[in-house]
């Protein structure tokens, strides 16, 4: 790419150079069969929305009650769409490197070059964390922690429209780096000096930092909004010992991203100034030292990890003591172990890379303060053992999923303390063993926990359920597709096979790789079933309707609103006595009030989050392809639009008490049908 | 929570109150929200000095601090921003007596303070450019140029902020809305203050006398 | 279509497998305790892992809502006695374990020498390690004997029963020199010197390779390692100068160069200070080494390096490294 010589423009190269930086024709990868393929199919399904939304006349819709919405409702169910969509992608990555990997031994090199392979691993990891995993769990917790706590909104609810935006940015530039150049064939982390200006010279880590970064201040500004939103906003009564334990992992988890983001955005800039200024940071030459990058990216990383995982276990610490009927076991040692937990998260990093060879000291210490992690995970999936003992379990499709994860994240949490001992490590660094577990916690965790999640809350959003069936045999698949994809892992990993690899000679490797494949399969038709499920449901939205705005009898505060609840989310804010308050409030016959409503603020849609979030991406895609001043035109764009911005004057809308009233009675009406 | 002691619950029998009847308006959370906001900022700091505190005697053969800094031209410079966050805060205290011209006066001063503190650093800049001393010269040079220009650009931002603010304040007057971007924005400038005494010892001192 | 066939014979090949599990049944003693640290760390776990399992599953059918004979307590949430045993039986488990990763992480340190060939075998008086010089190349292994002054390419022989001591360093990006049959895995990196002990108990052939992803080459990035009785290793080595090839700095420099699927290698003799040269980033004329320069950021270097002359001006740009590293074939 960097040798490309510019189309043919009447002027001469200097002129297209400074007008199209290193952006030229042969930056499409027309000669790649997969991915013009991938385009086409891309393109055709965008092409085939475009046209039914223009069809059904649904721009006005799209554009007034999601796109510029500031209501966290819908924010979280776009946050949710963006990560089922790049699901799609990041899977279609998955099954490409199974199917590599099941078909390239000793003379077949498979149907992936190397370079291709190396962006594959590469775009799979960076998508399934920062545009699959980190948009579900930021959805959810926009989605309900305002109602869990009964609030109205978030703290800054034309904020959360930006925050969303700019991570769909970053997904637009991870996208971009498909059909315009190429994406990092580095490993998701990029450890330079392999991702330094001297090793790849190509626009692949400029996407990848250019789209984590816009990504990333979406996340930053989520979570600030999030933690000011819990502290500030509960109702009255709702002191922190009586918040959900949703909301208490939200909490955590939203701190912990205001505590490490930073830190990766302050780690990439500087690989950044490595590779456009020339500075020496991480460099072989000159005194720059790589390892620092490695230290520095994990101090993010390993936080990362339970920034994803904390929310889930929220989610099933709502989900199993609805699905007992019975209140979670050990509320208080469920906060405190939630707490050690985000503390603790701080002080493992350097388990990523024992093999740095920093000593016994070093390693014990790191090794043994992640063991001691385990220590407070364990007691909460002892809480939810316990809260299920002497309850009454309904096997629905939320707790299927929980019982799913219980059984699977204990065997990932188990390969990870092992790996956690350092001596252990040095013969399990970077072997499948350790893809294996990684994968074993993240889809038994936190994929799982968002499936739950999303069946649970589903009716809450939507105001119906999702079909039983379809999620049964989506469960199932899952199921098995994940032991089926990933015990071989831990096998080959015993076998010394390392990750990241092309091609294996050796034979008796393969029918492990097939077996992972089939399970990959599986998991296909997971993914599969699901998309099925969600159009059954809808197809069938009336017979599954939910009038109560409480299908599963549940004890919190969310479910004390219609489904899908008003914009407004509740007419009188709540005045909360106890934990678990809707089910206090049902177990004391709390009436619903039919008068005295008042009129409601709302703040007004804005499209600054589309804005914002469109001149960022312009931004990034001039410095990855040295268009400077396309970055220098965005960026001066960015600050008059800011500074614009604020001499508006913040819009409040006002809902009339008839308007409340009415939607109030629709509601009552409602309810009374059904009892 | 502080509306919490005057709720009125609704009226009726011995039960427990389950909803407010009266309108309700949580604290506004900006002041928190931008609290959180420093706090990450502060946290690229502590990268950038973690990062000069591990490459800031990789010379790579090339100038220490010790024959770079220029100690009196940075204590003025030192001496501009210290002053300039004392005259914020007598902005301030005129904002809050309401006393518009007179505050619009101290913020002006203020800018044309951290203006100054601009000129000098870039200056310096200029100066080590001039000598070969760039950031590409050694990995020290690096973290030095990454730490002090991120700083520096913060103060860029905090000017054209401040600029900003006096229009508004020039044009709508000490509205609410106004003096919460004030005390915001004045959280910020003394926030560069703090992060600039930490790049005057750790660097600037520690550095020349090394 | 091969697939149905082979999925019939799986449960035979699980069987056949556990042979060929090298983490499971490795070469060397180092390798062997850190498997035994895995099924003990293995075991303690499952203590606390299969009654999870099991208590879930059995909970989730014995308490099915469908089941009215079971007992139902709706209020139940707080028991400190179960509360107390849900924090101790991770913290006892724990305990134990964590008492065993300080101390084997100490004496499993991969910096410290060898103080026995094997269990109950402790290194003979006045045996010295072997030491192998290793270099992660792109997309090879040099390995020099400095005290035999030979070297290779993608093999690594060494007599059985006696101890190895590894320096590792990489010339261009990082890798992770990994022989899991003999003990396992430590980083190569630019610029820095790294250090491992091991021994081979065994005679026979296993695999090496990198094991952090380098680039386009890395799955070809293998080495083979073997161990020999000594007498036969005398003989290798004996081959090995008799085949009379040499590396020089310049033919360094011209296997430096990004080549992917590199055969086997010998050398009969090696340029004296070459691996001190590529550790400092010094191998090309002109270029002024890294300890030459100032105190070098990490630690390792420094440990052997003492700063002699000052520099007079920085090195340029390193070979091959201008426009990337693309694999040509035919190299």
């Amino acid at each position: 790419m960097q040798n490309a010589q510019p189309p043919s423009l009447p002027a001469g190269p200097d002129f297209a150079r400074l007008l199209f930086g290193r952006l030229s024709w042969d930056a499409l990868p027309l000669h790649e069969p997969i991915v013009v393929g991938t385009f086409l199919v891309v393109a055709a399904v965008g092409l085939a929305v475009l046209a039914g939304v223009t069809r059904y006349r649904l721009w006005g819709y799209l554009w007034r009650e999601w796109l510029t919405s500031v209501d966290h409702k819908k924010i979280g169910a776009m946050y949710v769409i963006l990560g089922l969509v790049m699901l799609l992608r990041g899977f279609v990555d998955a099954l490409m490197m199974r199917a590599q990997q099941a078909l390239s031994f000793g003379q077949s090199q498979g149907f992936l070059p190397p370079h291709h392979y190396d962006q594959l691993f590469t775009a799979h990891g960076v998508i399934m964390i920062f545009f699959v995993a980190m948009p579900l769990v930021v959805g959810l917790m926009n989605f309900v922690v305002p109602l869990q706590i009964g609030a109205r909104d978030v703290a800054f609810p034309v904020m959360n429209n930006v925050s969303f935006w700019m991570t769909a940015g970053g997904a637009v530039m991870m996208m971009l780096s498909l059909f315009v150049g190429e994406f990092a064939s580095t490993g998701w982390l990029a450890y330079p000096p392999l991702s330094g200006a001297a090793f790849s010279p190509g626009v692949g880590v400029d996407y990848y930092i250019w789209a984590l970064q816009i990504a990333g201040v979406g996340t930053l500004l989520s979570a600030v909004n999030l933690v000011a939103t819990i502290i500030k906003m509960r109702a009255p009564g709702m002191s922190l010992m009586k918040m959900p334990v949703f909301t208490w992992t939200a909490l955590c988890t939203n701190v912990l991203i205001v505590a490490t983001f930073p830190v990766l955005t302050a780690v990439l800039a500087l690989l950044s100034l490595d590779r456009e200024a020339g500075t020496h940071f991480f460099t072989n030459d000159l005194g720059g030292n790589p390892m620092m990058y490695v230290n520095l990216i994990w101090i993010w990383g390993h936080p990362e990890v339970y920034i994803l995982i904390l929310p889930a276990f929220g989610v099933f610490s709502e989900i199993v003591p609805t699905f007992s009927r019975k209140p979670l076991f050990g509320y208080v040692s469920m906060v405190y172990a939630t707490i050690a937990i985000t503390v603790l998260s701080y002080l493992v990093w350097l388990h990523h890379f024992f093999t740095m060879g920093a000593g016994g000291d070093v390693n014990g210490f790191f090794g043994i303060t992640t063991m001691v992690i385990s220590i407070p995970t364990g007691a909460k999936i002892f809480n939810w053992l316990f809260t299920m003992y002497r309850g009454r379990v309904r096997l629905e499709l939320p707790m299927l999923w929980t019982l799913g994860f219980m059984v699977t994240f204990v065997i990932g949490g188990m390969t990870g303390v092992l790996l956690a001992v350092p001596a252990a490590d040095f013969v399990l660094h970077n072997s499948l063993f350790l893809v294996a577990h990684f994968h074993n916690v993240i889809i038994g965790g936190v994929i799982f926990g968002m499936f739950a999640g999303i069946n649970y809350w589903f009716p809450k959003a939507f105001g119906f359920r999702l079909d039983e069936f379809w999620g049964r045999l989506s469960f199932g698949f899952w199921l098995v597709g994940f032991y089926l994809a990933f015990m071989p892992l831990y096998v080959l990993g015993l076998m010394g096979v390392t990750r990241r690899m092309s091609h294996f000679e050796d034979p008796s490797l393969r029918i492990w790789f097939v077996i992972a494949a089939v399970g990959a399969g599986l998991i296909l038709l997971g993914i599969a079933s699901f998309m099925v499920q969600i159009a059954v449901s809808v197809k069938n939205r009336e017979a599954l309707r939910d009038l109560t705005g409480d299908p599963w009898d549940a004890r919190t505060l969310e479910w004390s609103t219609a489904s899908p609840p008003p914009e407004y989310n509740f007419a009188f804010t709540p005045v909360v006595h106890a934990n678990d308050t809707w089910w206090d409030m049902k177990s004391r016959g709390y009436q619903r009030p039919s008068a005295g409503y008042l009129p409601i603020h709302m703040p007004r849609n804005t499209a600054a989050g589309m804005i914002l979030a469109a001149i960022s991406v312009a931004i990034g895609f001039g410095l990855v392809w040295h268009i400077w001043w396309l970055a220098a035109a965005a960026g001066a764009g960015l600050l008059v639009v800011a500074i614009g911005h604020s001499f508006v004057e913040a819009g409040k809308r006002v809902i009339s008490v008839k308007q409340v009233a009415g939607a109030e009675r629709v509601r009552r009406d409602l309810i009374r049908s059904v009892a | 929570m502080s509306t919490g002691s005057q709720l009125r619950l609704v009226a009726s029998a011995p039960r427990l109150r389950f909803h407010l009847i009266e309108p309700y308006h949580p604290e506004n959370s900006v002041l928190l929200g931008f609290w959180i906001y420093l706090m990450s900022d502060c946290l690229i700091f502590a990268v950038l000095f973690a990062t000069y505190g591990v490459l800031g005697r990789s010379y790579a053969g090339g100038p220490s601090g010790a024959t770079l800094f220029e100690l009196p031209v940075v204590a003025v410079n030192t001496g501009l921003l210290l002053v300039s966050s004392f005259t914020y805060g007598m902005a301030m205290i005129s904002a809050q007596g309401g006393a518009r011209r007179s505050a619009l006066a101290w913020l002006g001063v203020t800018g044309l303070f951290g203006c100054g503190f601009l000129a000098l650093e870039l200056s310096e800049f200029a100066n080590l450019l001039g000598q070969g001393a760039g950031p590409q010269r050694s990995a020290f040079l690096s973290s030095f140029f990454t730490l002090v220009g991120t700083h520096g650009l913060h103060v860029v931002f905090g000017v054209i902020w401040l600029a900003t603010l006096m229009v508004q304040v020039a044009r709508r007057g000490l509205t609410e809305t106004n003096l919460r971007r004030l005390l915001c924005l004045s959280l910020f400038w003394h926030f560069l203050d703090v992060i600039w005494i930490g790049v005057f010892s750790l660097v600037y001192l520690v550095g020349a006398m090394q | 279509m091969k697939f149905p066939k082979a999925i019939l014979a799986l449960p035979l090949l699980f069987a056949l497998c556990a042979c060929k599990m090298v983490v499971m049944d490795p070469a060397g003693d180092v390798a062997l305790q850190q498997r035994d640290l895995i099924l003990l760390a293995t075991g303690l776990m499952l203590l606390i892992i299969v009654p999870v399992i099991m208590l879930t599953l059995l909970f989730a059918w014995r308490y099915r809502a469908s089941n009215t004979q079971a007992r139902y307590a709706p209020d139940w949430s707080h028991s400190a006695p179960l509360e107390l045993v849900v924090w101790a039986a991770p913290l006892a488990i724990i305990l134990i374990l964590g008492s065993v990763t300080w101390v084997s992480s100490h004496t499993l340190d991969p910096y410290r020498p060898l103080d026995r060939i094997a269990a109950g075998r402790p290194v003979p008086a006045g045996v010295k390690p072997l030491r192998v010089q290793v270099v992660a190349l792109d997309w090879k292994w040099l390995f020099i004997y400095p005290d035999l002054g030979v070297a290779t390419v993608n093999e690594l022989a060494a007599p059985v029963d006696t101890p190895i001591a590894f320096d590792i360093t990489a010339a261009s990006v990082m890798n992770s020199f990994d022989a899991p049959a003999l003990a396992g895995q430590i980083y190569a990196m630019p610029g820095m010197q790294t250090r491992l002990h091991a021994v081979v108990n065994r005679t026979g052939v296993s695999e090496g390779f990198s094991a952090n992803y380098s680039g386009e080459g890395f799955s070809g990035m293998r080495f083979r390692v073997e161990g020999l009785r000594r007498d036969d290793f005398d003989r290798w080595v004996a081959g090995l100068r008799a085949g009379g090839s040499q590396l020089t700095r310049a033919d360094y420099l011209r296997l430096a160069r990004p080549s992917a699927e590199v055969p086997i290698l010998h050398y009969g003799t090696v340029d004296h200070g070459l691996f001190s040269a590529v550790v400092n980033q010094c191998v090309e004329p002109g270029h002024v080494c890294m300890g030459d320069m100032s105190a070098p950021a990490y630690g390792h270097v420094a440990d052997r390096l003492e700063p002699s002359m000052s520099m007079a001006s920085a090195s340029g740009p390193r070979p091959g490294s201008a426009n990337g590293r693309s694999l040509s074939k035919g190299q």
